[in-house]
């Protein structure tokens, strides 16, 4: 029932949103309506671990040979756990803004938590892609009626190119679908499909199109810069805190059990486009004068090294994936708040325009700083855990060209110190200018919404274990289904 | 049977009912009522009741199918009836005639969907057909009305012709006009077969509007009035869709390897054509036209795949697009101003109204949780079983990612443009607002549970 209270939750409490009217009263519903769910989600972790808690499973268009089952296993846990944190987060950091038309703002905010719960709980391959659009709808939304001045065209952009990528899958579950024996959309009959080298092939390009597109990894990138810029805050929160994991929970659920030759095959291809994506991004990312495009950029950096990682195909790189997973969208959604305080207070988000920040608001830049810090995985915060296992998974690599791929990931990390350090010099150092003269520090949701990202940060980088053993079991089946050593043995 | 002679008697019901109503209220009435009867003795009859025991000699042939799809065609029509009838009062003076029309069609689509012989295609085909070129220039002082209905009349004359013909060279290939085919009999004559095939191939595409024989199409739509281009676009497309699927199922089996090669590629370039074309206009009216042009090129699909998943699709696609376009078009025929940016700011004057054009909009565009998506998924179901089709395949979901970005036009105006100042729509009343809302509810229910329609079929 855990799986299902996720997704009922959010669902119920969001279109009950629609017909409040007052402000403040929409506010402290939606909030509540997200602790709620973290609740549902915590004690899924602790109290009801026991499996059939965990799953749910109705009928469902049972003649299409699909079934209304969802269940939490190891990833399950750490995304819809990421997925309820982050939206009181997110509720909390932007307590102060306000929206014309705010029911329909909050709302829609809801229902697409209902829909990522979806996509991150979902076992049968049709419900998967009806959670998969669904998360979708809301959010074009979200951010063409709220977002900045080229929000309709940029939103656009980034609507079809998510659709054509998730079309695109749809096929490929199609197919899959009529090659199983019993005409079924459930993951375990994926699972068990024995399919040649060339059918995986082309399979892998229909679904991995679509996760590329979603992650997004280098080439497919270019609707998140600006749809990061253009969507209002709390939408930019969601998206690159959550929403992009779609794409990676695909990979490692939907992609390489289902076609593990293939992804063997394709791996070093994938990486090479992961790891040109790290330093390309990163690399631009160096030139932006825009606090917003900075961090997206930078996003796409981290979520390369997380494909690339995923490609490597042992445990380690796994483990440290499922980790990081988690830990880059407490981190962003740290960053997003506080750019998101200072376009409020100065009405700009450019770096050379503001300066001095340090002494008006001391206690944002501390914040600001120990994100940011994580952010470039300092060893003791919780990024520092996970790239350091992802770096482990990738050294350890089965590709010919692990070694080269390990340095030039390794010149992502250092080139994400460049450009966070060169950030928090110009924004936060430097001298106090018109602009910033009359800076007032943190109020206090923003503190206690910052207060809990660090502290969640300094746990995960100190003790990363506990998260580390909710997916061992997920990450070691993983590795075991992906092993296709083998089909080498019998020849 | 049922539906076919009750049909006919309401046709002659209506055309005499202006003479003894004289409020037009009354009539519409009337012509509702005389659609719910329909239904029901349509559902009745699927229950196995017959009123009327006539011997056909075979010729039709009332199964489960056939009595399943008139069901859907009655229902559309009274959803489009209760939203539209009273827009066509704005059309003419004839008003009682129009229904009497319309029910002389709906007799010509219970003929469509039930022929076992291809004398009763033709037959229907036209009992569709004539009704439709005086409904296309009812607005009789409108040039643009005028010129679509001669174009309509020579253009589909033509066809009828090509009907003909092959149905005459079908004969001689077969000596029958039965299309229930004895598999151990075999053709010697195959080249009639085919040429015969080809023949009615061409005028079933160019009723359908499908590429390349949809240049009428565009032209037609704009020119008729909105109430009937509406109809015309979705009950009659729908219909002649069925007797296309049956025509191709039952008579032309043995050549399906033929005929497949050439319907998929009447399907690309149909979609295609509908798809990119849609793109670039201005009007949402002449938009929809080659929305449905593109729609027809999904339906297709089944005519491809043509298995059972194919038929029970097409119903539901049936459904799901009549049910969509009827809304859209009937909101359309209240605006004043046809383009997109007549659209504008509507979520703000009409909440309702805007939230459940939306809901169709995306039903069309095949978003998921509404009818819209689940017909596109049991097309490529379908499609995708079929060998060698993973190429068709590709390139529908391509063209159905196209066919986003004009619906989405449409909602992008409501939702994220400002409105101009003078108000270019009518007044929507309660009874249109409660019926768009049950349309949309209709199409989020069939779009969660198909099996609501498909079920019937195995009754």
């Amino acid at each position: 029932m855990v799986a299902f209270f996720l997704i009922f939750l959010p669902l119920l409490t969001g279109l009950l949103v629609f017909f409040i009217k007052e402000e403040k009263l929409v506010k402290g519903f939606a909030f509540l309506s997200s602790l709620a769910t973290l609740t549902v989600s915590l004690l899924g972790l602790t109290l009801f671990k026991a499996e059939e808690h965990l799953q749910f499973t109705a009928q469902w268009m049972q003649p299409l040979g699909s079934s209304f089952s969802l269940k939490l296993d190891g990833m399950g846990q750490l995304l819809c756990l990421l997925t309820a944190i982050s939206y009181p987060l997110v509720f909390l950091g932007s307590w102060n803004s306000s929206y014309t038309k705010p029911s329909n703002f909050f709302a829609l905010m809801l229902l697409a938590q209902a829909g990522l719960m979806g996509v991150f709980l979902a076992m049968d391959a049709l419900l998967f892609y009806f959670f998969w659009e669904l998360a979708l709808i809301p959010m074009y939304f979200l951010c063409s009626q709220w977002g900045g001045e080229r929000r309709i065209q940029v939103t656009f952009k980034f609507f079809i190119y998510t659709f054509i990528g998730s079309v695109l899958m749809l096929i490929g579950i199609l197919y899959l679908q009529s090659k199983t024996p019993d005409h079924s959309f459930s993951l375990r009959a994926f699972y068990n499909l024995e399919l040649t080298t060339k059918t995986q092939s082309w399979l892998f390009w229909l679904f991995f199109l679509a996760f590329a597109i979603k992650m997004p990894v280098f080439p497919f990138h270019t609707w998140q810069p600006d749809t990061y810029e253009q969507s209002p805050t709390p939408t930019t929160m969601i998206l690159s805190g959550v929403m992009v994991k779609m794409g990676l929970l695909g990979l490692l659920r939907w992609l390489l059990p289902v076609l593990p030759i293939a992804s063997y095959v394709w791996g070093d291809v994938v990486m090479s486009l992961s790891i040109i994506g790290i330093v390309y991004a990163s690399l631009i990312a160096i030139r932006q004068d825009d606090i917003k495009r900075l961090v997206a950029y930078s996003s796409i950096a981290h979520i390369g090294l997380m494909c690339a990682a995923i490609f490597a195909e042992n445990k380690s790189g796994m483990q440290g994936v499922l980790l990081q997973m988690f830990n880059h969208g407490i981190n962003i959604i740290g960053l997003w708040i506080i750019v998101e305080i200072i376009e409020r207070r100065f009405g700009t988000r450019k770096i050379s325009e503001l300066g001095g920040l340090a002494q008006k608001a001391p206690a944002m830049a501390i914040f600001f700083v120990i994100i940011a810090l994580a952010n470039i995985a300092l060893p003791l915060t919780n990024a520092f855990a996970g790239e350091f296992l992802m770096f482990n998974g990738l050294l350890n690599a089965k590709s010919n060209y692990y070694l080269w791929f390990t340095v030039f990931a390794g010149l992502g990390i250092i080139l994400a110190a460049v450009y966070t350090l060169n950030m928090i010099r110009k924004v936060f150092y430097g001298e106090v200018n018109t602009i910033t003269a009359a800076a007032t520090d943190l109020k206090l949701n923003e503190k206690l919404a910052l207060g809990i990202i660090v502290v969640l940060i300094f746990w995960m980088g100190v003790y990363p274990q506990a998260m580390l053993d909710v997916t061992d079991n997920f990450s070691q089946a993983l590795t075991e289904r992906i092993d296709i050593s083998h089909l080498f043995r019998k020849k | 049977m049922n539906a076919l002679i009750i049909s006919a008697i309401l046709g002659v019901v209506m055309m005499f009912s202006s003479i003894l109503l004289k409020q037009k209220g009354a009539v519409r009435n009337v012509a509702v009522t005389g659609i719910i009867l329909l239904i029901l003795v349509n559902i009745l009859e699927m229950g196995g009741t017959v009123f009327f025991k006539v011997n056909t000699r075979g010729m039709i042939v009332f199964d489960q199918f056939a009595l399943l799809f008139n069901s859907i065609i009655f229902l559309a029509t009274l959803i489009y009836l209760l939203l539209s009838a009273k827009d066509m009062e704005k059309v003419g003076v004839n008003y009682a005639e129009y229904f009497a029309l319309i029910f002389f069609i709906l007799c010509g689509v219970t003929l469509v969907s039930s022929f076992k012989s291809l004398l009763i295609l033709f037959l229907g085909i036209e009992i569709i057909s004539i009704p439709l070129y005086i409904l296309t220039g009812s607005d009789k002082r409108n040039l643009k009305s005028n010129e679509a209905s001669l174009k309509y009349f020579l253009l589909g004359s033509f066809s009828t012709g090509l009907m003909l013909m092959g149905i005459a060279l079908y004969y001689g290939a077969r000596g029958t006009f039965s299309t229930v085919i004895d598999p151990l009999i075999t053709v010697t004559a195959k080249p009639l077969l085919i040429s015969g095939m080809s023949l009615l191939l061409f005028s079933m595409a160019f009723k359908v509007s499908a590429a390349p024989f949809h240049f009428w199409t565009p032209d037609v739509y704009d020119g008729a009035p909105t109430v009937f281009t509406s109809f015309m676009a979705t009950i009659i497309k729908a219909a002649v869709f069925i007797g296309f699927i049956r025509l191709f199922d039952d008579a032309f089996e043995q050549v399906q390897s033929t005929w497949r090669i050439w319907i998929a590629v009447i399907t690309a370039v149909t979609l295609f054509i509908g798809n990119i074309t849609a793109v670039f206009q201005q009007s949402v009216k002449r938009m929809l036209a080659y929305s449905s042009i593109a729609q027809a090129g999904f339906m297709l699909l089944s005519l491809y795949a043509m298995n059972t998943e194919a038929k029970e699709g097409l119903l539901i696609y049936a459904a799901a697009y009549c049910f969509a376009t009827i809304g859209i078009f009937a909101v359309l025929a209240k605006m004043s101003d046809y383009t997109f940016d007549g659209f504008n700011g509507l979520s703000k004057k009409e909440p309702l109204i805007a939230a459940t054009l939306a809901i169709l909009l995306l039903s069309l565009a095949g978003i998921p949780l509404t009818a819209g998506f689940l017909a596109k998924f049991y097309m490529l179901k379908a499609a995708i079983a079929t060998p060698n089709s993973l190429w068709l395949v590709i390139f529908a979901v391509l063209m159905a990612a196209v066919s986003v970005y004009y619906y989405f036009r449409v909602i992008q105006a409501m939702y994220f443009k400002e409105g101009s100042t003078s108000s270019s729509t009518t007044e929507f009343s309660p009874f249109f607002k409660g019926a768009m809302l049950i349309l949309a509810g209709l199409v989020i229910l069939l779009g969660l549970f198909p099996d609501i329609l498909v079920n019937w079929l195995y009754f």
